[in-house]
């Protein structure tokens, strides 16, 4: 192939600093000494990080309650997710690939259909069915049932409406590769069903199961949509930080943007570090 | 057999909805035995061998080991392991993981385990890999972890399922001789399938040729190659030349048969009708010319059409009037060994080579 | 028995999920739409919701400006992407093949709030922008490039970037760079080779990558929020504040519905202009 010519490369340049800028900005505002993330520079401080507030008026994000808070919130949210999403994607994967039974066709079908939902939709339905649902028990039992108010919880079940999709599509993928002679063998060689399982099985699917909870976990801190319809009094970091930005920005808002960022680098550096090798 | 058999089938049948992929097959494997089962794919060995493994149930008939009935008896509770034409090895242990498992699967502490691991690696010629991960073997090492992993089990029964085939071809040559030595060290019964006539002559004691879900024929290497049984045995096993044509009576030796290309030779068999005649190249007598080799029945005179030169294995490919082409194994020591092809030859054989079976229904 | 008892178990988490947290709320907003009021708390089974989007011009203005510019949208992103997963596909050599790949792949680590964020402190009166046009002497006083339909669909193009990418790199990483050399051999002028050979091939990867656009850009949330100014209305925008600022349910509910329908006929639409299969295009982006 021919090298590309010169304006080829030209846009190709521009591109790449069209995809930059927005994040530089975000990373290099977060260290300025001023109180707007905006021009002019006045100094270099990380007073936005780890100050006291004594200078701007405003604590540094890692000594904000309410930042911390949030985070708290994020990681209520975002634990359950991940290890539900590990542990009922592998059901799944499990289901897909190893079972036959009637309706698996329409099943697996509407297994990926939430991919294709708009999150705001997604949010508003559950939001919809779960108070039908707690109204409903409120006349029958008389008992209020919280959970299925707006908040925490209803985030979780909504994140992962979608996030088990993600996590059954990736788990699948790598038992679909598997290599049944190995489980047989291991039969073979006189082991239980069980100790197959654990000993043969899931090791295999292990990179495939750290994958997929990085993932879930990554997808359930950025999530925005969903929660912002599910979200109760309890903000998690992502909600905190829209209302934030609506009151108008400064600085934290960009330190905890560059936080959150660092966090999702590390992320996915750990999800294609365990990402399985070709071999195997 | 005065022993007990170590495995005996009887009338064993696997019926996948209506299709018979193995159909009443009985058979015993005295102990210490190296039986091949021989057949093309498609056959229904690799079924009967899962059906002994215990990976798929008879539909009809039993499996015994040592006089116990496996009916029942689920895979892991078998004396028997597999070597699995994958070779399934376990990619995430070392090669001492792999061998160990069975051991640890049956309980056996790791005090116990560690020097018989150490023993059998020593004894297939692997001593010093233990730790090395399988997934940095060579083909060759790989074979051998496969069976060191079965024998440390010390198994009445080793399955072999075409273990040989996603080697190249020297290796696999190397390996034949290498697994026969091993079965006579261990002195295990060893139980091999295959497609490839040459591993299964090379190395078994017994062979059964089997085709369409049914054995044509068990014996040894010998009998299955000078006595064929049925045609398809005489067409399998060994290299042959294939004529067609029909059986014409007795005569004071053997049969007569006439080819479709109108020529009538001397056979042996006890064949009527339509029929199929086998003869070995290398049972094709080369002269000079026809009056050398009046002590034959079957003698002619052609010409050399091609010469396939293959060192000991060369062949000549002649023809003759009235006689399809013919493929005959070319001496290398003898006077006709610089012959060209164009060149004017005799050929003859002896009724007992020209192997004569009734055509079934093709 | 035990192999039933396991399906049943295996099963069990799945229909769960699919039922209770897919199905019923959809059936949940299903009926919700067509329950209109009659009086406090009372509800009966009509289309007031429905004709009430109609009736109101502000409901199916922003709808139909929703649609047409996510269809604008998802084509920019396409004509803006290709040129460079071309590039990675089959001009970038060695090391710097997988490296730009990469770098197409790091925003999108971060969330769509700290996107959103850096486009605002670009774009808005006091921002980086603003500030280097007027040091460079292009304009005489800070100018609002913020909250406007332009600052909008770059968001969203910005948004949906990746996705279009990711499969368009995928598609051209499987064309022979012989077939193109041949094109060009037999006498094809850079149009045509683009035209003839090198477009119909990527292809699964053009509709895979649009339909994903789109329906990213159909349902999206902070970036009109955020970017698009005061009259320019999404449709989420309608959908949000039906079901959380005015506790209108049913009229919430009928929105939700249309949007559902708007992107699952354009999808629809989209796939059967290029004859591409469902699930093989979900699957491969």
């Amino acid at each position: 192939m021919n090298k590309a010519s010169l304006s080829y490369r030209l846009y190709i340049l521009a591109f790449y600093l069209f995809l930059f800028a927005p994040l530089v900005s975000v990373a290099v505002f977060a260290f300025n000494a001023s109180l707007f993330p905006a021009p002019p520079w006045k100094g270099f401080t990380v007073e936005w990080f780890t100050g006291t507030g004594a200078l701007f008026g405003k604590p540094g994000i890692f000594r904000d309650p309410a930042m911390l808070a949030a985070f708290l919130n994020s990681l209520k949210v975002a634990i359950p997710v991940t290890l539900l999403s590990i542990v009922i994607g592998t059901a799944n994967a499990f289901l897909l690939e190893r079972r036959e039974f009637p309706g698996k066709a329409l099943l697996s079908m509407m297994m990926l259909w939430p991919l294709v939902i708009p999150g705001v939709i997604l949010g508003i339905s559950i939001l919809a069915f779960s108070s039908r649902i707690a109204n409903a028990l409120e006349t029958w039992l008389n008992m209020d049932l919280d959970f299925l108010r707006p908040g925490l919880f209803l985030v979780i079940l909504g994140q992962l409406s979608f996030i088990l999709t993600i996590s059954t599509l990736i788990i699948g993928a790598r038992l679909k590769k598997f290599d049944r002679s190995l489980e047989e063998a291991a039969l073979d060689l006189g082991a239980s069903r069980l100790r197959v399982l654990t000993t043969i099985t899931l090791p295999f699917l292990k990179p495939a199961m750290v994958g997929a909870g990085l993932v879930a976990l990554l997808m359930s801190f950025e999530n925005f949509n969903t929660t912002l319809i599910l979200v109760g009094s309890d903000a998690p970091l992502p909600i905190y930080m829209y209302g934030q930005m609506r009151e108008g920005a400064t600085p934290a808002l960009n330190a905890a943007s560059l936080v959150l960022m660092l966090g999702a680098g590390f992320l996915a550096t750990l999800v294609a570090l365990v990402s399985p090798r070709k071999e195997a | 057999m005065s022993q007990v058999a170590d495995l005996a089938l009887l009338g064993v049948t696997k019926d996948f909805g209506g299709h018979k992929a193995v159909n009443d097959v009985s058979f015993e494997v005295a102990p210490g035995e190296f039986f091949s089962i021989l057949g093309p794919s498609g056959c229904g060995k690799t079924t009967l061998m899962r059906m002994i493994a215990g990976f798929e149930h008879p539909s009809a008939g039993d499996i015994v080991i040592r006089g116990q009935s496996m009916l029942g008896v689920p895979a892991n509770r078998r004396p028997v392991n597999m070597v699995f034409q994958s070779l399934a090895l376990f990619p995430m242990m070392t090669v001492g993981e792999n061998v160990g498992y069975g051991l640890a699967c049956a309980g056996i502490s790791k005090a116990e385990a560690g020097p018989r691991i150490t023993r059998i690696l020593d004894k297939v010629g692997l001593g010093g890999f233990a730790d090395r991960p399988v997934t940095r073997l060579s083909g060759g090492q790989r074979q051998r972890v496969a069976i060191a992993r079965c024998l440390v089990l010390e198994p009445t029964l080793v399955l072999l399922d075409e273990p040989l085939g996603a080697l190249d071809l020297k290796l696999r040559e190397h390996m034949k001789l290498e697994l026969k030595q091993l079965q006579a060290a261990f002195n295990t019964t060893f139980v091999y399938i295959t497609h490839d006539q040459s591993e299964a002559l090379v190395m078994s004691n017994r062979v059964a040729v089997m085709n369409h879900g049914r054995f044509e024929q068990v014996g040894s290497p010998r009998e299955l190659y000078h006595h064929p049984a049925t045609s398809f045995v005489a067409g399998f096993v060994g290299d042959t030349n294939i004529f067609s044509g029909e059986v014409t009576g007795a005569r004071a030796a053997g049969i007569g048969i006439r080819l479709s290309t109108d020529v009538e030779l001397a056979g042996s068999g006890s064949a009527s009708g339509q029929a199929k005649a086998y003869l070995r190249p290398e049972a094709v007598a080369l002269a000079g010319s026809v009056s050398e080799l009046s002590a034959l029945p079957n003698r002619f005179a052609g010409t050399v059409s091609t010469v396939l030169f293959d060192g000991a294995a060369s062949t000549l490919v002649i023809r003759a009037d009235k006689f399809p082409m013919l493929r005959a194994t070319l001496p290398q020591a003898g006077p006709l060994a610089g012959i060209e092809a164009g060149a004017p030859i005799a050929f003859g054989f002896t009724a007992e080579a020209l192997k004569v079976f009734s055509a079934r229904g093709v | 028995m035990g192999r039933r008892l396991a399906l049943f178990l295996l099963l069990a988490p799945a229909v769960l999920w699919i039922g209770l947290l897919v199905i019923l709320p959809h059936v949940e907003i299903a009926i919700l739409s067509f329950s209109q009021r009659v009086a406090a708390r009372v509800y009966t089974f009509g289309f007031a919701n429905y004709l009430e989007f109609l009736a109101e011009p502000v409901y199916w203005r922003t709808f139909a400006r929703t649609a047409l510019l996510s269809i604008l949208v998802t084509l920019i992103t396409l004509v803006i992407s290709f040129p460079v997963a071309l590039y990675i596909a089959k001009f970038a050599r060695g090391k710097s093949k997988p490296v730009l790949f990469l770098l197409c792949l790091i925003p999108f680590w971060a969330s769509e709030l700290v996107r959103t964020l850096g486009w605002m402190m670009l774009l808005r009166e006091t921002g980086i922008l603003s500030h280097f046009l007027q040091a460079i002497g292009v304009i005489g006083r800070p100018v609002e490039f913020l909250y406007n339909d332009g600052a909008l669909v770059l968001g969203l193009v910005y948004g949906g970037m990746l996705f279009m990418i990711v499969p368009l790199t995928n598609a051209l990483e499987s064309l022979e760079t012989a077939q193109i050399e041949a094109g060009y051999d037999l006498g094809g002028s850079h149009l045509t080779v683009l035209r003839r050979i090198i477009i119909p091939h990527a292809m699964p990867g053009i509709v895979a990558g649009s339909i994903v656009v789109f329906m990213l850009t159909v349902g999206n949330f902070v970036t009109p929020v955020m970017l698009g100014g005061k009259n320019g209305l999404w449709f989420t925008e309608q959908i949000y504040s039906q079901f959380i600022t005015r506790f209108n349910w049913p009229q919430g509910s009928a929105f939700g519905f249309m949007l559902l329908l708007l992107s699952t006929v354009i999808v629809w639409i989209g796939l059967r202009l290029t004859g591409q299969g469902f699930s093989e295009t979900l699957r491969r982006s």
